[in-house]
């Protein structure tokens, strides 16, 4: 077969998603956020919301999302995206919005917009790339740092005594009566891959169908924050992350 | 026509809604008003005062340093805003609970005993009606009738019942006034 | 007519009306003194049930503005109101959003600072309003209301200035004008857009990409160094039209001046009895109002120097609008400044006072 021939439609086995643009990423080689990027992209258009999705971009690793995802954007200040997305979808309740947002953003500095939004019961989807590290300011401390865990802001190692503890906030979020579909996934293997891009559709369709927040947790490798190749960081990742983070469905209301 | 007034006493004698129902019966006829209330935690247990002005010309400033009248209802106001009375002005005072009367010689005061006479009449929640009413006679910026209308259009649909006790009130005052 | 009936309201209550009135989107606030009302009466009135507008109490006034900054990314009319340290915590969102260049509108109902500071009124908020307040260099439409009839007409025409020129627009209020009631004559109803008006009139919103456009992207960053600056000159020059086109002002019996006032807002109010009082004792004073603090009437302040031997800058504050009208006459006349600090509010015999000691 010559290329001519593979690139005919009927030989395609996989192509980039319509909605990915064709432009080189920054994210790092082996980072998670090109996987969830293509699983957005995919969804919204086999969902035919390409015309009718709005995203919030963080700040953070994923602040250009939107010269990736061929569809609205705002990009958010840091921290606020569910705030922005609280009005986006009560101004337009029949678009589908979702903030996609890193530890930091989400955890940390905007605690309070994530709580009070999927408290509210916004029928907005969260997407939280998890991965423990300040990834875009250089490998600082996040909220989600694991204990003993070496960055650059806690180079000995997360101290209880000075930092406090790794903060799951999705566990928290499972509790709010405002959230209708609460889960933790991962984009590492084929498997995850399937997994997560079907809890994305199912959080999307939630929001749709005006049934609450959806949170999707996507525990996340940072290979260049833990200075480690990408074959290293997953397997750090399955050693270290998901005792912690444990994987699965934390609250489903759906189907009730 | 303009008369600069403070009402001044504390919360819960019913001081911004007096000046409330003046400034509505103004408005009614036609005429320029301001309200202005002392705000915030003030209002709940503390001193609370509202200066109302009612006017046929344009209203400029709704903060005033001096006041045609003063209606006075406790001690700390008397001390706050007897000076602030203009020479020549009123100054009316419900005599329960003021220990130290007014001493100026230069300003027409008028006591109205209200609050006696609201509990004889067992009218206490409208006691502010009786001051009004005393006012009213005093200096007879709007008709009654306004206030009556004012009264229909400020208070919820179900106190309207409550809108002839008012006037009587307001009517007792009147003649309370000498 | 229903519409023009006469009523009174307090000024925050008339702003609440008037945004139901003049076909707001949203509003998205969080309670504080002196400006509640403002918050209360949408809520009491209900206006998602009438005309669709949508009310949210949100967790803070952090989240507020950027709820502001969301909605009006996706092309509506939104609008959020606070008191001054309410508006402190919103300054990071002002920038974005006038670097992102979204209208919107912005009611600070100010109070005395600094830090928790009074509930009671003061105008010591001119400086954040006009001189930036976030970070960066980026200028908001304020306009300063001294009447409740001016608080209700505001809110539309700060509507229309921010879609004019994609910028926020800010009412500057106290706490003086958004407690006291008067006379208001309310603005008459005009329907909430459709999503096609908006796409017309808002072609940059992110709404949803139509098949036969590009992605809108509503971002205030940009990391090349040449781009930004290019932006940042667009700016400047929509400031610049701005100043050239939108500068509003009152003179009262300026004719015969040999002194004027220049005060906004509420002061603007006591200036007026002020000058009654001072004209009754022979003291020829006119009051300059300006109504746009920003742009500010640099030509109308500018000329009094021609006009009259000395200005008093009065304002609720320690002295900060002083220093736009002491730029304005380049300081060829005595330009004085009175204010009382705190939570007090000048009474109009001691502007008086202050004029006379200029004099």
């Amino acid at each position: 077969m010559d290329i001519k021939e593979i690139i005919q439609p009927e030989n395609m086995v996989y192509h980039k998603p319509d909605l990915l643009n064709d432009v080189p990423m920054h994210y790092c080689p082996g980072c998670s956020h090109g996987v969830v990027h293509k699983l957005v992209s995919e969804i919204v258009a086999e969902m035919g919301m390409n015309e009718k999705t709005v995203g919030v971009s963080p700040v953070g690793c994923a602040v250009f999302a939107y010269k990736y995802i061929d569809i609205d954007w705002e990009e958010a200040a840091h921290g606020r995206a569910p705030a922005v997305a609280t009005a986006i979808k009560r101004l337009w309740p029949d678009r589908l919005v979702f903030t996609y947002q890193g530890d930091g953003d989400l955890a940390c500095i905007g605690t309070a917009e994530s709580i009070h939004a999927l408290n509210r019961g916004e029928n907005i989807t969260i997407i939280f790339i998890n991965n423990a590290i300040y990834g875009m300011t250089g490998g600082q401390m996040a909220p989600t740092t694991l204990m003993g865990m070496k960055t650059a802001t806690c180079p000995y190692g997360r101290d209880a005594k000075l930092h406090g503890y790794p903060l799951k906030i999705t566990e928290l979020a499972a509790n709010l009566e405002g959230t209708c579909y609460v889960t933790r996934q991962s984009v590492h293997t084929v498997g995850a891959i399937n997994k997560t891009k079907k809890a994305l559709r199912k959080a999307f369709e939630n929001s749709m169908q005006g049934k609450g927040s959806s949170l999707v947790e996507i525990v996340s490798t940072c290979n260049s924050g833990w200075k480690m190749s990408p074959e290293k960081a997953n397997k750090w990742m399955e050693e270290n992350m998901f005792p912690y983070y444990q994987l699965g469905d934390l609250k489903d209301t759906t189907n009730q | 026509m303009k008369q600069e007034l403070i009402i001044a006493g504390f919360g819960g004698q019913g001081v911004l809604s007096m000046g409330k129902i003046l400034a509505y019966s103004g408005l009614i006829e036609g005429k320029e008003v301001t309200w202005m209330p002392a705000y915030g935690p003030e209002q709940r247990g503390g001193t609370a005062n509202v200066t109302v002005i009612v006017s046929d010309e344009p209203i400029s400033s709704p903060i005033l340093s001096s006041y045609d009248t003063a209606i006075i209802l406790n001690q700390p106001s008397m001390e706050k805003f007897e000076d602030k009375v203009k020479p020549g002005g009123t100054l009316i005072y419900d005599g329960y609970g003021i220990n130290n009367p007014p001493t100026r010689k230069d300003i027409n005061v008028y006591r109205i005993d209200a609050m006696d006479v609201a509990a004889e009449m067992n009218l206490i929640k409208i006691f502010n009606m009786i001051i009004l009413g005393g006012y009213l006679k005093l200096h007879p910026i709007v008709e009654i009738d306004s206030v009556l209308k004012a009264l229909k259009k400020t208070l919820p649909e179900r106190h309207h019942h409550l809108i002839p006790q008012n006037e009587e009130a307001i009517r007792k005052g009147m003649e309370l006034v000498k | 007519m229903a519409d023009q009936e006469i009523t009174l309201m307090k000024g925050n209550e008339a702003i609440a009306h008037a945004a139901i009135r003049c076909g707001c989107d949203g509003y998205f606030g969080y309670p504080i003194t002196p400006q509640s009302e403002v918050l209360e009466t949408l809520a009491e009135q209900k206006p998602w049930e009438t005309t669709g507008m949508v009310v949210l109490q949100a967790e803070s006034e952090v989240s507020s503005i950027n709820m502001v900054y969301g909605g009006a990314g996706c092309g509506k009319k939104v609008m959020t109101s606070s008191s001054s340290p309410g508006v402190s915590l919103m300054q990071e969102g002002m920038s974005y959003l006038a670097g992102a260049e979204l209208p919107c509108l912005v009611v600070n109902v100010s109070r005395g600072g600094p830090g928790l500071g009074t509930i009671q009124p003061s105008q010591a908020d001119y400086f954040q309003s006009c001189k930036g307040g976030g970070h960066g260099d980026y200028r908001l439409i304020v306009l300063a209301p001294s009447s409740v009839q001016e608080m209700a007409d505001f809110v539309d025409l700060s509507f229309e200035l921010a879609f004019k020129y994609r910028n926020p627009a800010m009412i500057l209020s106290d706490g003086v004008i958004g407690q006291m009631m008067e006379k208001v004559v309310l603005p008459p109803f005009k329907p909430r857009r459709t999503e096609e008006q908006i796409k017309k009139e808002a072609p940059w919103a992110a709404l949803g990409r139509d098949k036969n456009r590009k992605p809108n992207i509503i971002t205030s960053l940009e990391l090349d160094p040449s781009v930004m600056e290019d932006i940042n000159i667009r700016l400047q020059k929509k400031y610049a039209q701005i100043q050239e086109n939108e500068v509003r002002y009152e003179e009262y019996m300026l004719e015969d001046a040999d002194y004027a006032i220049v005060a906004f807002g509420s002061a603007a109010r006591i200036a007026k009895k002020a000058i009654e009082l001072a004209r009754g004792e022979g003291i020829k004073v006119g009051l300059l109002r300006p109504i746009t603090l920003w742009p500010f009437p640099i030509k109308q302040v500018a000329a009094l120097k021609d006009k009259v031997k000395g200005i008093l800058s009065l304002e609720i504050n320690a002295g900060q609008m002083v220093e736009d009208i002491r730029l304005a006459v380049e300081c060829k006349i005595p330009v004085a400044h009175y204010g009382r600090l705190g939570g007090i509010i000048p009474a109009p015999d001691e502007v008086v006072d202050a004029l006379k000691k200029m004099m």
